[in-house]
């Protein structure tokens, strides 16, 4: 059954047209990866779901639910964590309190004293960080420090915006292997990338987004031996 | 000249932390603000005038009641400053909602042009309902503390003179106090603090952490006016006379002490009021006898400014400015 489903969704920045009938579907248990250059719509793709900025048309569904219009922080609160391009950790929040602000609708302090034990089997680097300021972590753990504070809102759909961007590739190893770990434990994983080799092997599915427009969509394993995707995107 | 500014000290620190307490509280108003929407709300020293004035009315209708010597002062106080705190808090949530809400992505210029309309608004309003009640809107309230205690300040160093303080100041600085280390406590250690750091740092992403950001900024406006006017109360009360006016250059001092502190920084503020209240008096009393005369006490108003002036030219982010260094 489709957890996520765009239909024929159109996004305009003023003037700039964004988004131009993208349809595209993630099924329970998938990770499905969304890979285009740079200014292809992917991030505006994200910024859709979560509400931060609407479509001029189109709908989209969750659960069956249509949350077209529905503002980002009830869309969090759905389920839907969104974990943006650039990180976005809070600078002069402490790294645990960064991981507090995942969980703020959970009221039961246990419940977050649990999900937080999760997130440190996950990155057990954070936990020596707790007291430390967001801000002063190095881009590898604040991408870490990201991916755990969307993992305390414990999400039914992860959405990850470019997490290997602008980090050494060891640390891009380890953050695609946790992401592989997580959906072998059933979180459902929609993944953008540029970085579209290691996206297209971890992924169950795959869309190619050119210009705000789908142009290609197939399994994984297929996209990657794709000659126009090959010439495209893996050269 | 030096033993001249030594006699006059003892008062100039005890007036000087009175009324740094209240730029302080009014200071934490306009930094709270800055801190969430980068806007400088011109209308909060309004907001603390409205207080004095709400405040000194509920005293008023009291003392026609009679209630005013039938109950302790400090209870009557307390009843005060609770209905005029909620009164301004709602009408600071409600110049936020109405004024600045809809211009939100509009350009800062005329927000800060809104702010300045508001703020003239409340001034002729406050002027207005006091005039026709009152006839004139110079207000006097009635007097809670006025009795006036000696401290022997020569008994601990022989140069000091004497000094004397109204029983109210007591009151201001508790009260002040009080109000300071609650804020902080509410911001650093609570959920919803919490809430208004990471909105103040990351609108958009505290959104995607289910954080209603605009109940978020509704509450920093409802607790930022709560404050200025439980001020303007405590301001009532320590100087007797108010007008419809004396929020206009006491918000500018305020805003100076924010600037000062580092505009968003929440104890930063604190600290600058407490500073610019302790500089002010001392250039009150001293400005006179420094300059032989040439220059009044008033030119006190002048120190403040300059203040302002210097830390916007060589320090712009203030004395504890944001530090971390942010690593991409
Ligand atoms: N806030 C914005 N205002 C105007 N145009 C934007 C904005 N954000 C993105 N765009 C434009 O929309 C297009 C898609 O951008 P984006 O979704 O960020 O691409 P990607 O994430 O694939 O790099 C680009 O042409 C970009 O310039
Ligand atoms: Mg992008």
């Amino acid at each position: 059954m489709s957890l996520l489903r765009l239909e024929n969704i159109n996004t305009f920045y003023g003037g700039i047209h964004a988004l131009k009938g993208v349809t595209l579907e993630v099924n329970e248990g998938e990770i499905v990866t969304l890979i285009g250059s740079n200014g292809a719509g992917k991030s505006t793709t994200l910024k859709t779901i979560s509400g931060q900025v609407k479509p001029k048309s189109g709908t989209i569904l969750y659960n069956g639910k249509d949350i077209t219009n529905t503002p980002p922080h009830v869309t969090a609160f759905d389920g839907i964590a969104h974990v943006p391009e650039g990180r976005r950790i809070f600078p002069r929040l402490t790294v645990k309190e960064n991981l507090e602000m995942g969980a703020f609708s959970v009221k039961d302090r246990k419940v977050i004293e649990e999900r937080m034990e999760r997130v440190f089997h996950y990155f057990p680097k954070i936990k020596e960080r707790l007291h430390q300021k967001g801000g002063t972590m190095s881009g590898g753990e604040q991408q870490m420090l990201a991916i755990g504070r969307a993992l305390m809102m414990q999400p039914k759909l992860l959405m990850l915006d470019e997490p290997s961007m602008g980090l050494a590739p060891i640390i891009v190893e380890q953050i695609f292997e946790i992401i592989h770990e997580l959906n072998e434990e059933g979180m459902t994983i929609l993944l953008v990338e540029q970085n579209a080799f290691q996206a297209l092997q971890i992924a169950h599915r795959g869309y190619v987004i050119q210009t705000g427009e789908i142009v290609m969509t197939g399994p994984g394993q297929e996209l990657l031996v794709n000659e126009q995707v090959r010439e495209a995107y893996l050269a | 000249m030096i033993e001249q500014v030594l006699h006059t000290l003892p008062q100039v620190l005890i007036d000087g932390l009175a009324l740094g307490a209240v730029y302080a509280i009014v200071a934490l108003g306009y930094t709270m603000v800055y801190g969430i929407l980068e806007l400088i709300n011109f209308a909060h020293g309004e907001i603390f005038m409205t207080g004095a004035f709400v405040g000194t009315a509920i005293l008023l209708t009291f003392s026609g009641l009679g209630w005013i010597t039938s109950m302790p002062a400090i209870i009557t106080l307390v009843l005060v400053l609770i209905v005029t705190s909620v009164l301004t808090g709602l009408l600071g949530m409600g110049i936020e909602r109405v004024a600045y809400r809809p211009l939100r992505n509009a350009p800062k210029l005329i927000t800060l042009i809104t702010a300045i309309g508001i703020s003239f608004l409340l001034q002729d309003l406050v002027r207005f309902i006091t005039e026709l009640k009152n006839g004139n809107y110079i207000l006097t309230g009635p007097n809670l503390f006025n009795k006036q205690i000696g401290i022997e300040a020569s008994s601990i160093l022989s140069v000091f003179n004497d000094a004397s303080v109204k029983s109210s100041f007591f009151i201001v600085l508790g009260v002040a106090i009080v109000m300071m280390i609650t804020l902080d406590f509410f911001v650093n250690r609570t959920k919803w603090g919490m809430a208004m750091r990471a909105v103040a740092q990351d609108r958009e992403t505290a959104a995607l952490m289910t954080v209603n950001v605009n109940k978020v900024i509704a509450l920093t406006f409802f607790i930022g006016s709560a404050l200025g006017g439980a001020t303007g109360v405590l301001f009532a009360v320590q100087y007797g006379t108010i007008d419809p006016y004396i929020g206009f250059i006491l918000g500018l001092k305020a805003f100076t002490a924010a600037v000062l502190g580092g505009i968003g920084n929440i104890r930063g503020a604190m600290f600058g009021g407490i500073l610019i209240g302790l500089l002010e008096m001392f250039a009150a009393a001293n400005l006179p006898i420094v300059s032989h005369g040439v220059l009044g006490a008033e030119y006190k108003d002048v120190f403040a400014f300059a203040i302002l002036i210097i830390v916007l030219i060589f320090k712009p982010e203030g004395l504890f400015g944001k530090v971390t260094v942010e690593k991409v």
